[in-house]
């Protein structure tokens, strides 16, 4: 199964990369932070206009964000792991070297897992700092969101490394564009019964609107919400196993084409 | 007749080959890159590989690697297919090659350690300072990698490729980028390995003076097809002419 040594090899690396970048890092606190500032406020601001109307509203927003947000680093942490391979023009070295994939893929995910305990935290603390939030208020079913959420960005990092490595370089910004063509459809910061019908049957079919539904309802009513975190993680699963199919054949294709010689040295 | 039998399943295991290659084809599109290409490399021998830019040495290679699928036909490496087993392949084999790089912002150390760490190499820190010292670099250990001069790059990219010991090695143009100093400490460092470790190993350069210094055959590829191969004085004698460089000539232009 997993091989720890090579998966920590190459998160190893993976942190260096970070750590001797400051830009990288920089970038990992800097967007999430403008993020919780802009819509913090915001709702803060429309809140006193509207008088006392559900003083909700900024709490399903402040979660919203900071949940999102993992769900946001884990596809990055897979994607942009990857994507730092082929600036590198290291993807060559990796893929000759006798690392599995799902080696290479099981790093990826550690490295999100990473990028999001950073975000999480900072975010837990600003937003306590700036808007009385307390995001333990969900308790245990915090790590319950972020396992459903982190497990679709994973599923979502896969898709986008699939497409990149198919289509090359052209397909480089889905790796930042794709967890925003499902954001309208994972109802962070509105209830699903807001959407028209049609929307409502896809945003039902993806995990995050469960887990942001549940969300909301545990804020509006305490408790948590078995059936929303059964259906999401029934759902990821399904979407993990699909997004492991897809990155097989798109490699097997790709090895086929000679685009992974193509796709690291050009 | 005893002793000779007795020898016998030893003969048969020193024969061997590390690589074998059978019958290989590679098709983009439509166009064939790699022909109908069988050849075998046993330990101990390097095989260079010549050709004019495009006869698809590069692709031989990458589909020795597992990078790029073969259209059909076999290779095998250490007895074992590598259609099934390229994982157990690789862990044996190793390459250089101009069209990777390692992470540019991290040391060379770290680099070296951490590819050290994915072929499993057991005390990573000593082998990746044994391999610099050889290839006479250990004063470039903590520079970023993607500081290093070209020539220095490819030797960093040369003790990745020796990081495990490889028994198969495939070397593409090492000494490309190399002022004519280092390309000799190079082909110095190949015969060292010959002498000490015997690898199979494939070669290929445009520099006819590394292959007459380096290589035990020589195998001259065009469009994918292998058109000559032997011993580079068997082919100096074979064409009539003095030396490699013509004989490359010859063939280049005869086609
Ligand atoms: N992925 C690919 N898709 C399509 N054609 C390819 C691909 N890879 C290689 N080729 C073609 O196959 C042929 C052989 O290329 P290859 O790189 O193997 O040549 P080479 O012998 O290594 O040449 P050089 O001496 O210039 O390095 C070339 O015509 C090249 O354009
Ligand atoms: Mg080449």
């Amino acid at each position: 199964m997993p091989s720890p040594t090579v998966i920590a090899a190459l998160l190893t690396r993976y942190i260096l990369l970070y750590a001797r970048n400051p830009m990288r890092a920089f970038e990992l606190f800097f967007w999430p932070l403008v993020q919780l500032l802009v819509w913090g406020f915001l709702t803060m601001f429309l809140q006193k206009q509207g008088g006392d109307g559900f003083p909700e509203y900024i709490t399903f927003l402040i979660g919203g964000i900071i949940l999102w947000d993992a769900l946001f680093r884990a596809q990055q942490g897979v994607s942009i792991s990857f994507l730092e391979d082929v600036w590198t023009r290291n993807l060559l070295n990796i893929f000759a070297a006798p690392v599995r994939m799902i080696d290479y893929i099981g790093a990826t995910f550690a490295v999100g897992i990473l990028r999001v305990a950073i975000t999480a935290g900072m975010l837990a603390l600003v937003a306590s700092l700036a808007y009385s939030f307390d995001l333990f208020r969900f308790e245990w079913g915090l790590l319950a969101y972020y396992t459903n959420l982190m497990l679709f960005g994973w599923a979502l990092g896969i898709v986008s490394i699939s497409l990149i490595l198919r289509w090359g370089h052209a397909a480089e910004s889905l790796a930042w564009a794709i967890p925003f063509m499902v954001q309208p459809f994972a109802c962070v910061f509105y209830p699903l019964e807001t959407l028209p019908p049609w929307m409502r049957a896809i945003s039902t079919a993806f995990p995050p609107a469960h887990v942001f539904e549940g969300m909301r309802a545990s804020i509006l009513h305490g408790g948590f919400g078995l059936r929303e975190f059964t259906i999401a993680l029934g759902l990821n699963a399904l979407y993990l196993a699909l997004s492991g199919w897809l990155f097989a054949s798109v490699l097997r294709s790709a090895r086929e084409k000679g685009l992974l010689v193509k796709t690291s040295s050009t | 007749m005893l002793d000779g039998l007795r020898f016998l399943p030893m003969l048969h295991a020193v024969a061997e080959p590390i690589l074998e290659i059978q019958k290989v084809v590679k098709r983009f599109d439509g166009f064939t890159a790699v022909d109908g290409v069988s050849l075998q490399v046993h330990a101990g021998e390097t095989v260079g590989l010549l050709g004019v830019n495009g006869a698809g040495k590069t692709t031989l290679m990458n589909m020795i690697l597992g990078l790029t699928t073969p259209s059909s036909g076999s290779i095998h490496a250490f007895g074992m297919d590598l259609r099934t087993q390229r994982l157990e392949i690789l862990r044996r084999a190793n390459f250089c090659t101009t069209y990777a790089t390692l992470p540019g912002n991290l040391k060379v150390r770290h680099n070296l350690e951490i590819f050290a760490r994915l072929y499993a190499v057991p005390r990573p820190k000593a082998k990746v300072a044994e391999l610099l010292a050889l290839l006479e670099i250990s004063h470039l250990a903590e520079k970023s990698t993607g500081q290093l001069s070209a020539g220095e790059s490819t030797r960093v990219n040369l003790a990745k490729a020796l990081l495990n010991d490889p028994e198969l090695l495939l070397l593409d143009e090492p000494t490309a980028s190399l002022d004519p100093d280092i390309a000799d400490k190079v082909r110095k460092l190949v015969r060292h390995l010959q002498r000490e470790r015997h690898p199979a190993i494939l070669y290929t350069s445009h520099n006819m003076r590394d292959i007459e210094e380096v290589c035990d055959r020589v195998l001259f590829l065009h469009a994918g097809k292998i058109l000559a191969a032997g011993t580079p004085a068997e082919l100096t004698h074979h064409f009539q002419e003095d030396d490699l460089e013509n004989v490359f000539i010859k063939i280049a232009r005869a086609q």
